[in-house]
């Protein structure tokens, strides 16, 4: 015991580190870990009005999977809906942020950081009121409805821009990409300009140097963008409540209504512990798609 | 490959900036507009919103538990942070990326998740709801925020300066105080701001574990149903909308303050 103690202190780089990180460590798993856990043992309870039967059972699982009762259908259609809605989210927001980073990182010349500190400003400003700007934008009396009806390329309002899932995906694309243009700029600004100069004296074109030089030496930068628009996405509540109705509605509205209105606790302590484990299948998934596609390239 | 000029990207990411910024510019303008409803023709330029929102009290009270909660919650965070980013960036040590990942998760992982767990454990303890812990969750997402900006902060930072003042015959702490600090001090500040403005936007975790205690945003959640209401609420937002980019601004330019001139081009991590 004491030998590995003296160890320990030995390489008292361990030590020092540790004694340093141990309160943020402790916050972690007080704050997170632990409530995570608590969440998980609700998931296995039975709630009835306001009692609380804590023997375990897989029921609330059953009740949330099973599609042929109303709120199986209901839960895993939200749960589907969530996903495919971020996945759009992901995708568009990267791929309409990509050129802006590439812009900066390869054609501004000078202060490169105010560039990017002006897009990242509208990310600081509140959630809640940029998710309820779109509102006033998408909306029957709308900015974009109230133009087209003036100009008169329109007799009513367009009414599926608002309470829809194409408004959640909208709002969020706004809402996020402040998370995509910081790792796709700082990738891309890390490139190597001598590579490309090659690609070039070679013989390939400007369309086949982005694709075979410069896309693929920015994969980390897409890999983090993907990671870090999706898996906070998953479980936005403020967007689909606000500009999505019923249309729009995600997994997430549904748990806080059972921590709230409906007061199930058990059933919506599963259904959070059922999105968090779609969240870690797929950024395992991603993980290793992008790990397959970097050793290709 | 000559990127000097190309006059479509340049177009393109105009159309990106008015993209980026149109939507918040909206409710500053219809904070002044002489009606009832959010929507095109606006009618007239009024300051009656603001008023409205001057007297309303329970804003007022929404208010303060905002910033008492932001100010707590950035403090603890911007602490703990600074201990942490002092671990990764003087030692070498095991687990190193494990940490690291586990001090990120809060921020990574999907907000309803935290507010919802905390929100379980915190009843089934038996602790009444309030400001309490809204400030363990916001500490809680805010200290990855932090810890990134002191890092970034602290790569650059020279060790000579703390061994040279300790040859000289300065204690540890006065080093601390008449070295480490002084330098440090921009960044602990902008990272006090940024984690400030974090908190006092937060809404989902103030929402569950709020009960009758509530923040700004959860109070204008509640506005925010209410057509009639909607005003002031909109007036409040320009007022936000422009308090906090002050902030934010004021706090981008404290990080980059005394950085060496090549370091300033690499402090972009948040």
């Amino acid at each position: 015991m004491f030998q590995v103690w003296q160890k320990f202190y030995a390489s008292s780089d361990n030590a020092k580190a540790y004694i340093l990180l141990s309160p943020a460590l402790i916050l972690v798993i007080l704050g997170m870990a632990v409530p995570v856990f608590a969440m998980f043992a609700m998931s296995f309870t039975t709630q009835a009005g306001f009692e609380i039967d804590y023997s375990p059972t897989f029921d609330r699982y059953r009740e949330f999977l099973d599609t042929g009762t109303r709120t199986g259908t209901i839960l895993t259609t939200l749960l589907s809906r969530s996903i495919t809605i971020s996945f759009l989210v992901t995708f568009f927001t990267i791929l309409t942020t990509y050129p802006v980073a590439y812009y900066v990182a390869f054609y501004v010349k000078k202060n490169k950081i105010l560039w990017i500190i002006l897009m990242t400003i509208p990310f600081w400003t509140s959630y809640l009121l940029r998710v309820f700007a779109w509102k006033l934008i998408l909306g029957n009396s709308g900015v974009i409805n109230a133009s087209l009806i003036s100009v008169g390329l329109t007799d009513e309002p367009l009414s599926y821009l608002m309470y829809s899932q194409l408004s959640v995906v909208i709002t969020l694309c706004h809402a996020w990409s402040a998370f995509a243009l910081l790792p796709l700029f700082v990738s891309l600004d890390k490139i190597d300009h001598s590579l490309i100069e090659a690609s070039r004296d070679l013989g390939c074109s400007k369309f086949e140097t982005f694709i075979r030089v410069t896309f693929p030496l920015s994969l980390p930068g897409v890999i983090g963008a993907i990671l870090i628009i999706f898996i906070p996405t998953v479980g936005d509540f403020v967007t689909p409540a606000l500009v999505g109705g019923t249309e729009g509605r995600m997994l997430s509205n549904m748990i806080q209504a059972y921590f709230g209105r409906v007061n199930n606790f058990s059933l919506g302590a599963a259904s959070a512990v059922i999105m968090l484990f779609s969240v870690i299948v797929v950024t395992i998934i991603v993980n290793f798609v992008t790990k397959r596609l970097t050793q290709r390239l | 490959m000559n990127f000097t000029k190309n006059k479509m990207l340049y177009g393109y990411v105009i159309l990106y900036f008015t993209f980026l910024y149109v939507p918040v510019m909206f409710l500053p303008l219809f904070s002044f507009n002489d009606g009832m409803h959010m929507a095109f023709p606006i009618k007239g330029f009024t300051l009656d919103h603001y008023e409205e929102m001057w007297s309303a009290s329970k804003l007022h009270a929404a208010l303060w538990n905002s910033i008492y909660v932001g100010i707590t919650a950035s403090l603890s965070a911007t602490f703990l942070a600074f201990l942490a980013a002092k671990a990764f960036t003087k030692y070498k040590f095991r687990g190193q990326i494990f940490t690291y990942g586990a001090i990120l998760t809060p921020f990574l992982i999907p907000e309803i998740i935290l507010a919802v767990s905390l929100l379980v454990i915190w009843i089934n303890i038996g602790l009444p709801l309030g400001l309490t812990p809204i400030i363990i969750g916001h500490t809680l997402f805010c200290v990855p925020f932090c810890m990134i900006i002191l890092i970034s902060r602290m790569e650059g930072f020279d060790k000579n300066l703390e061994e040279a003042a300790r040859d000289l015959g300065e204690g540890v702490l006065g080093t601390f105080y008449r070295v480490t600090l002084p330098i440090l001090l921009p960044g602990l500040i902008a990272s006090f701001l940024l984690g400030f403005v974090l908190s006092f936007d937060e809404f989902l975790i103030a929402m569950f574990l709020a009960g009758s205690d509530q923040t700004l945003p959860v109070y204008m959640w509640g506005q925010l149903r209410f057509a009639r209401r909607l005003p002031h609420v909109l007036a409040l937002g320009a007022v936000i909308i422009v308090g906090t980019t002050l902030i934010v601004m004021l706090a981008y330019w404290l990080r980059n303050l005394g950085q060496p001139q090549e370091k300033k081009n690499l402090t972009i991590d948040i």
